[in-house]
């Protein structure tokens, strides 16, 4: 056995068992220190400013004001603030020009001795700009789109197969359907916030560089330090970056923002004092990324029996002009249903906004959401029953590399949820009436792919007595890392799960590859079971205390010859209000094929957490831009709407039992985003059968299904 | 925020003289949009001072069957309180509404009233609003106004009124009582919020130190109805796109006479005398509530924005008075 093999399929003991969350009395008692939370002695509050204007150069900075409010002491610019060593990445340069890229740009900031006296001080900096005209408005003839060369991560923009055109001419039935989506925003409960403390090295030893430490609030510590010690000119090994707890990121905190860089520029003119920032709210709309608002057109091609014989799907979406981001919406639809002919295509119109950035399953949640609409759509044309419309289109091999599925479970995922949702219970659209209120059923179909990244590393430490340390410097978002880690290094180690102590979320601890993708897991547990494997093969199974391994990730060469996915069926029951257009949803449930469960108890929870942030992009979540001052008015939970616990009903997960070894040795794929993919779509679907109203354009508001 | 002095008023007298001396004293209440808007920058008084521990927490029933409710009472103690519950039912179901349950025990009587807009340009320092900034410009007539006003609207200010318990209390007629640098006086609801003009800046009536104490809610006869609907974004915890507040008595399939107040539509609440007037002496069907309600309606001046709220403000009050005047009460 080569180190570089898979180990073996994981004996499951902890694994598979509901454990609780290690981390949750240490979170309800309000110990758990966040990145805010770390006593530090005598800290520095620093209050972003923000640029005023969508596009133009600040030509004068009026800070006398600020100075002199009580407690400042310094206001940042970038006349006054640090150069930094790399500019290159636009998003992070920040106080490095006059240059103004969007409205809500970091130009300034106050650093000052208490929060309160650092934000009023911000209010009274004072810019004067040379403002040129800007453009942030995404339409559907927007000039000047361009094809990107590769969109998220590193897919190619567009693909064709056959003859999609001529396809579509010949089919005996055709949908042809533009469906919108606004701008989104993560919104996670905890606000962006870094805590930066910048040592000057050993003025006695010139050799020796400053000294970095960052409290910060990510998805990935190792990210945070590789990303921005460049831009800082520091080494990576004199950036140490601590993260045990994060109060959620849903992607915003999977790259690290400007206001991280803020934090260091601060950091380093303060020499030595912490520097403390944490973004407002509002401030989380402008700088911590988004969805790009999309314009999807899908047409769909059908024999009378339903075989799929042309899917093309073109998108058009926003990028910032300061960075791109391209969202990956079509990419989905190359491998989720068979058909000769396909075309997928990505545009772009690069506007005065905001840097666009992860956001919980970018690309394959708002462009399932067109896709399934418009099967919901075909399926109608046709006269057929939706999953029925699904099942004769599931390809036996990914459709565009021909590769064998790891596990393609999708159909046995509708036909499970539509026994137990009672989906024989559809009637025909508007058909249902209770009252004031129209009934009707939905489903829609998810995927995600089973990533796993390589680069992660492990150290296993024994401790003597059949105790163990394990580390490794992953996140834990509120995603439950501390204990599926613990649960997975405990049968890998054969030993209870109370036997090991997990240390993560510190660049002290070993490499790990960013909370992202929904490969967090596949990836660390990987490079565990790897160093189990290490650890075994160098002490055997009697190893002395102080015994330690360390152990990178196992190359897993099966992972290209297969295509590896995990499916999922949502149902849903709307019921609208005839009266009103108000919608409300009482009934959901997602079935889902993801591998083997490692902890059930938690998996409930990222799947219901899915699928409600699913039911907020159907009905709720609305950026909302005005174009005249190029930002987003609704800065905030108030006006930018998600659910309240009223809007969610019964809303249950189940899965298929099943274990997928081509994924990884411990059988499982990522959870933490197919709950959402799909899950609009089957809300939409069921307020068309509800009401025989087809609204193309999120959210699906009052207004949008009121009658005359 | 910008630095304040605070002190807690011993007495209404006391509150009372302390800010008539100061012009840059403010009334703080629960807190729950005034703190928000120091946060914000949205204002800036010098003063803050707190009467939200006034013995003015009392409902007490007023010898002709209404009510009069302390100024300091908490807005879920108010939706609670068996009176208002047998006997208004439209205001306790407006206060429970509006908000959500942490903001509900926080919030005042008086605050509820003189809450200030939610409009997304008034609450951005970083945009001209003639409410917050006389004079700098409305934002919200070239920009986003789905929020925004169908009644009453000038070129100054397209803003609505917050509140759903100020809804009930414009069809229940009721009255504040205040005291102020003048003595005390009575103002009803209906003359205390006020149409923006070019005075948007002034969102009420009372004088600079006036204090309200008390909210008085004249009785209903027995065979009164009353009822509130809210038409929302979500199930909870959202400012109304549109609400209804009825209160109607019918003798014999006959509307005897109808008070509505329209929320969600106006910088105030909307009094559908337009409507009353239809509804008295008219058959209570189905037919007249629509006619009702097509008779105000046809008053409204939509935006493009939020034209929206003009079907759906007349489909409401139908259906509200359809409920309320129905053999069973639903």
């Amino acid at each position: 056995m080569t180190e570089t093999e898979q180990p073996p399929p994981l004996a499951a003991h902890a694994v598979g068992v509901p454990t609780r969350r290690l981390d949750g009395p240490a979170k309800v008692s309000g110990t758990a220190p966040y990145a805010w939370e770390h006593r530090l002695p005598e800290p520095v509050y620093v209050h972003a400013v923000q640029a005023g204007i969508a596009r133009g150069r600040i030509v004068r900075v009026d800070t006398a004001a600020a100075e002199a409010v009580d407690g400042v002491l310094t206001v940042l610019s970038h006349r006054t603030a640090p150069r930094l060593a790399d500019t290159s990445d636009h998003e992070l340069a920040i106080l490095q020009g006059p240059e103004v890229g969007f409205r809500g740009q970091i130009v300034g900031a106050v650093l000052a001795e208490t929060p309160e006296a650092a934000r009023y001080a911000a209010s009274l900096v004072r810019f004067a700009y040379e403002e040129e005209p800007h453009h942030t408005e995404l339409r559907d003839d927007s000039p000047d789109t361009y094809t990107p060369a590769k969109v998220n991560p590193s897919f190619p923009s567009d693909t064709e197969q056959g003859d999609p055109e001529a396809a579509l001419k010949e089919a005996a039935c055709t949908i042809d359907a533009t469906y919108r989506t606004p701008m989104q925003f993560n919104n996670p409960m905890e606000p962006h916030t870094t805590v930066a403390i910048w040592e000057e090295g050993d003025p006695e030893d010139p050799s020796a560089s400053p000294l970095l430490t960052l409290y910060d609030s990510t998805q990935g510590s190792h990210t945070v330090r590789t990303t921005l010690a460049p831009v800082l000119g520091l080494g990576a090994e004199r950036v140490r970056v601590i993260s045990p707890h994060v109060g959620g990121g849903f992607g915003s905190k999977g790259m690290p923002h400007a206001h991280d860089v803020l934090a260091c520029l601060a950091a380093k003119v303060l020499r030595g004092r912490p520097a403390k920032l944490a973004l407002t709210r509002q401030q989380l709309f402008s700088l911590a990324g988004h969805r790009t608002p999309t314009v999807q057109r899908v047409r769909l091609g059908a024999e009378p029996g339903g075989q799929l014989t042309a899917i093309s799907h073109e998108v058009l979406e926003h990028t910032s002009r300061v960075k791109e981001f391209a969202e990956q919406s079509a990419v989905a639809t190359r491998m989720m249903y068979a058909s000769p002919n396909r075309r997928t295509s990505h545009r772009l119109a690069a506007l005065d906004v905001p840097v666009p950035s992860w956001m919980r399953a970018p690309g394959e949640t708002p462009g399932m959401y067109a896709a399934e609409v418009a099967m919901d759509e075909l399926a109608e044309a046709l006269g057929l029953d939706p999953i029925e419309l699904r099942k004769r289109n599931d390809p036996t091999q990914e459709p565009e590399t021909g590769k064998p599925w790891s596990s393609r479970h999708l159909v046995e995922c509708l036909t499970t949820g539509a026994r137990r949702f009672g989906w024989d219970q559809r009637t025909a659209p508007g058909a249902r009436r209770e009252g004031e209120w129209l009934v009707g059923l939905g489903v829609a179909s998810s995927t995600y792919p089973g990533y796993a990244m390589p680069g992660s590393e492990v150290e296993i430490v024994h401790r003597g007595s059949s105790r163990y340390t394990v580390r490794i410097g992953a996140a834990d978002l509120g995603t439950g890392t501390w204990t599926v880690l613990s649960q997975i290094a405990a049968d890998g180690l054969g030993v209870a799960a109370e036997d090991v102590r997990m240390e993560i979320g510190d660049t002290a601890y070993p490499m790990a590859t960013v909370a992202g993708g929904s490969s967090g897991v596949s990836s660390w547990g990987s490079s565990l079971l790897n160093a189990v494997r290490a650890f075994r093969d160098q002490y055997g199974d009697e190893p002395e205390a102080g015994a330690r391994v360390r152990a990178g990730y196992p190359e897993n060469p099966a992972r290209e010859r297969y295509a590896v996915h995990s499916f999922g069926a949502h149902f849903a029951e709307a019921r609208v209000n005839a009266v009103t257009g108000e919608v409300r949803v009482p009934r959901m449930l997602g079935v889902f094929s993801a591998g083997r469960i490692i902890n059930p108890l938690l998996a409930r929870s990222q799947f219901i957490g899915g699928m409600t942030m699913g039911l907020s992009m159907a009905l709720h979540e609305e950026g909302v831009f005005d174009h005249t001052t190029g930002h987003v008015v609704n800065q905030d939970l108030a006006d930018y709407h998600v659910p309240v616990c009223a809007d969610i009903g019964d809303i249950e997960a189940a899965w298929l039992d099943e274990e997928d070894f081509v994924s990884n040795p411990m059988g499982s794929r990522g959870i933490g985003e197919i709950g959402i993919v799909g899950s609009p779509s089957a809300v939409v679907n069921a307020v068309y059968n509800a009401t025989g109203i087809r609204v193309r354009e999120l959210p699906l508001t009052p207004d949008k299904l009121l009658g005359e | 925020m910008k630095p304040f002095a605070y002190e807690r008023a011993g007495s209404v007298r006391a509150a009372v003289t302390a800010a008539v001396d100061d012009p840059g004293a403010v009334f703080l209440g629960g807190g729950t949009n005034l703190v928000d808007h120091l946060r914000l920058g949205i204002t800036h008084p010098g003063r803050l001072i707190d009467v939200s521990r006034l013995p003015l927490e009392d409902v007490e029933e007023l010898p002709d069957g209404g009510l009069r409710i302390g100024a300091t009472l908490r807005n879920s103690d108010l939706a609670a309180h068996p009176l208002v519950r047998t006997r208004f039912p439209v205001l306790s179901r407006a206060l429970l509404a509006g908000a959500s349950g942490q903001l509900r025990n926080a919030a005042t009587t008086a605050g509820n009233l003189l809450q200030r807009t939610r409009c997304r340009y008034f609450q951005d320092p970083t945009t001209p609003c003639n409410k917050r900034d006389p004079g700098s410009g409305c934002s919200a007539l070239t920009g986003y106004t789905r929020q925004h006003a169908v009644f009453g609207a000038s070129e100054e200010c397209i803003a609505v009124h917050p509140s759903d318990m100020a809804v009930a209390a414009a069809a229940l007629d009721a009255v504040v009582v205040t005291t102020g640098p003048e003595g005390e006086r009575r103002i009803p609801v209906t003359e205390l919020l006020r149409l923006p003009g070019d005075e948007p800046q002034r969102d009420n009536t009372l004088l600079h130190g006036e204090l309200i104490t008390a909210l008085e809610v004249p009785p209903l006869p027995a065979g009164a109805r009353s009822g509130y609907r809210k038409v929302r974004d979500r199930a909870s915890f959202a400012f109304a796109l549109v609400s209804v507040a009825a209160v109607v008595e019918t003798e014999g399939g006959t509307v005897r006479w109808a008070r509505i107040a329209l929320g969600g539509v106006a910088h105030k609440p909307w009094r559908a005398t337009r409507a009353e007037d239809a509804l008295a002496g008219a058959p209570a069907t189905e037919e007249s509530f629509r006619r009702a309600a097509e008779a105000e309606l046809a008053a409204a001046e939509p935006l493009s924005g939020n034209a929206f709220k003009v079907p759906m403000a007349r489909r409401t009050l139908t259906a509200v008075l359809s409920d309320l005047t129905a053999e069973e009460p639903q």
